[in-house]
């Protein structure tokens, strides 16, 4: 059953063309990983998917809501759609348990005990129950992803996005960041991830999209596309981030 | 006939500097409301009303304040509208505070980054809730140090007020000074209670900070 669905998607910024017909599906239970150079459109392509960017061609579909209808209702799409970002964007004025009640209260009406029950749940899963009370600036950059995450699942999405959600990490923070998203993985969610970490691509993904000069250059199973690229592009890619 | 400064003179300043700060509440509550206006003026995505909000804030912060005061006091007279001394200074306090709030207000709103409108999307917030919830909170924090800062540079300036008769702590000084002849006394005991209300304000300011921090 298909998830997300792209048919000939057209991006540009002013006369920038990013997103060049691009066509995806994306069924659920899938957890795509896309990679590609820097500027190939991977970061616009996921923000395209929960309306963030509006797009100038093409039909989008989440979860049978055609977000590129005139009439769409984006935040309706956005409380169902997660997304977490390279920078964390946690609110920094609101305490951890805060930070993940906040659109449970206002999007989903949640009752504050029952929202606080689930922040308490969220926490357990990432691993940070013990910092419930903490602020978002008296915790690591890995600690800080993990309360994102948490976020976002609180809402419970039918769909996570992840924008290099490792990128901007100490690399011995990386490894518990990634723990959360392989638990996700064995849950079933439904994710569509930028990384670089080849690894994690090849070890918990499924497929691997990649994206050249905004448009999608190969997509397969991600053990062998990973280890048997078809086109120069994505092995000279590859050679590039492996060494 | 010259006389001591005694107690009562200074019982006579510290009523007086309630018209200091009764000028400073005003220009605050009446700028502060302008202000407000002022700041919308200056994000709202509508080119003319940025203009003009921007034509005004370079108006008013480009011309000194007792200027404003005499086109407030004598001027609006000539025109035929006939002002007392307190609704002309209120009112030019007033405008006067407001293009500096408006400004304050406007590059603390800005300064809050554009992810966290994202973040609050992204979760499925409204552009309402985004910033009552996200922005604004965050944009108050940012704006409480200049504001006081701003309001500190008020209550002295409540003392060109003089210049057009009001007897505000300054006025009432110079009335005492006459009358006694201890400018150094008298002086210092005005300066002490302008230092008193600016103090009480900076404080108050760092109450706020922490107080913002732990709560939001
Ligand atoms: N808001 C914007 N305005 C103008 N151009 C933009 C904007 N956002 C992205 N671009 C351009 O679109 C292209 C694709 O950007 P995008 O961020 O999607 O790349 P990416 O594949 O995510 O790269 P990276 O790996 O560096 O994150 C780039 O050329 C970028 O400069
Ligand atoms: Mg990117």
């Amino acid at each position: 059953m298909a998830l997300v669905r792209l048919e000939s998607i057209v991006k540009r910024f002013g006369a920038l063309e990013v997103l060049k017909s691009i066509n995806l599906i994306v069924k659920k239970g899938e957890i795509v990983a896309i990679i590609g150079r820097s500027g190939s459109g991977k970061s616009t392509l996921l923000r395209c998917v929960n309306a963030l960017e509006p797009v100038q061609g093409g039909l989008i579909e989440v979860d049978g809501i055609e977000v590129t209808a005139a009439s769409a209702d984006h935040n309706a799409l956005r409380a169902r759609v997660g997304m977490v970002f390279q920078s964390f964007n946690l609110f920094p004025h609101l305490n951890v348990e805060r930070n993940i009640m906040l659109a449970l209260k206002l999007v989903r009406k949640t009752p504050k005990p029952e929202a606080q029950d689930i922040a308490v749940r969220m926490l357990e899963k990432v691993g940070l129950a013990d910092k419930r009370l903490a602020y978002p600036d008296e915790l690591s950059g890995g600690q800080q992803q993990r309360v994102a995450i948490a976020r976002s699942l609180a809402m419970e999405p039918t769909l996570m996005l992840f924008d290099e959600i490792t990128s901007a990490l100490d690399p011995e923070l990386v490894g518990d960041v990634l723990r959360v998203l392989e638990g996700l993985a064995r849950d079933g969610m439904t994710m569509m991830l930028v990384t670089h970490e080849m690894n994690f691509a090849r070890n918990v993904a499924n497929r691997v999209v990649f994206m050249h000069e905004g448009r999608i250059h190969e997509d397969g199973p991600a053990r062998e596309t990973l280890t048997e690229p078809k086109t120069d592009e994505l092995k000279s890619f590859l050679s590039a981030v492996l060494h | 006939m010259i006389r001591e400064f005694t107690s009562p003179d200074v019982v006579y300043l510290m009523l007086a500097a309630r018209w200091t700060i009764g000028l400073a509440l005003v220009a605050t509550v009446g700028g502060g409301l302008l202000g407000l206006l002022i700041a919308l003026a200056r994000i709202l995505p509508i080119p003319p009303l940025n203009w003009l909000a921007i034509g005004y804030i370079n108006l008013i912060q480009g011309t000194p304040l007792l200027g404003q005061l005499f086109v407030f006091f004598f001027g609006l007279p000539l025109l035929g509208f006939s002002v007392g001394a307190w609704t002309a200074v209120a009112l030019s306090l007033s405008l006067y505070a407001s293009a500096f709030f408006g400004e304050i207000w406007r590059g603390a709103l800005q300064s809050v980054p554009k992810r966290q409108w994202e973040a609050g999307a992204a979760l499925g917030m409204t552009y309402r809730h985004r910033f009552t919830h996200v922005v604004l909170p965050q944009a108050v924090r940012i704006a409480v140090a200049p504001t006081v800062g701003f309001l500190v540079q008020l209550v002295k300036n409540t003392s060109l007020t003089a210049l057009i008769g009001f007897v505000e702590l300054t006025r009432a000084s110079q009335i005492i000074t006459a009358a006694t002849f201890a400018p150094l006394q008298v002086y210092l005991t005005a300066a002490a209670i302008y230092f008193v209300i600016c103090f009480t304000l900076s404080q108050l300011s760092r109450v706020l900070e922490r107080r913002l921090h732990g709560t939001g």
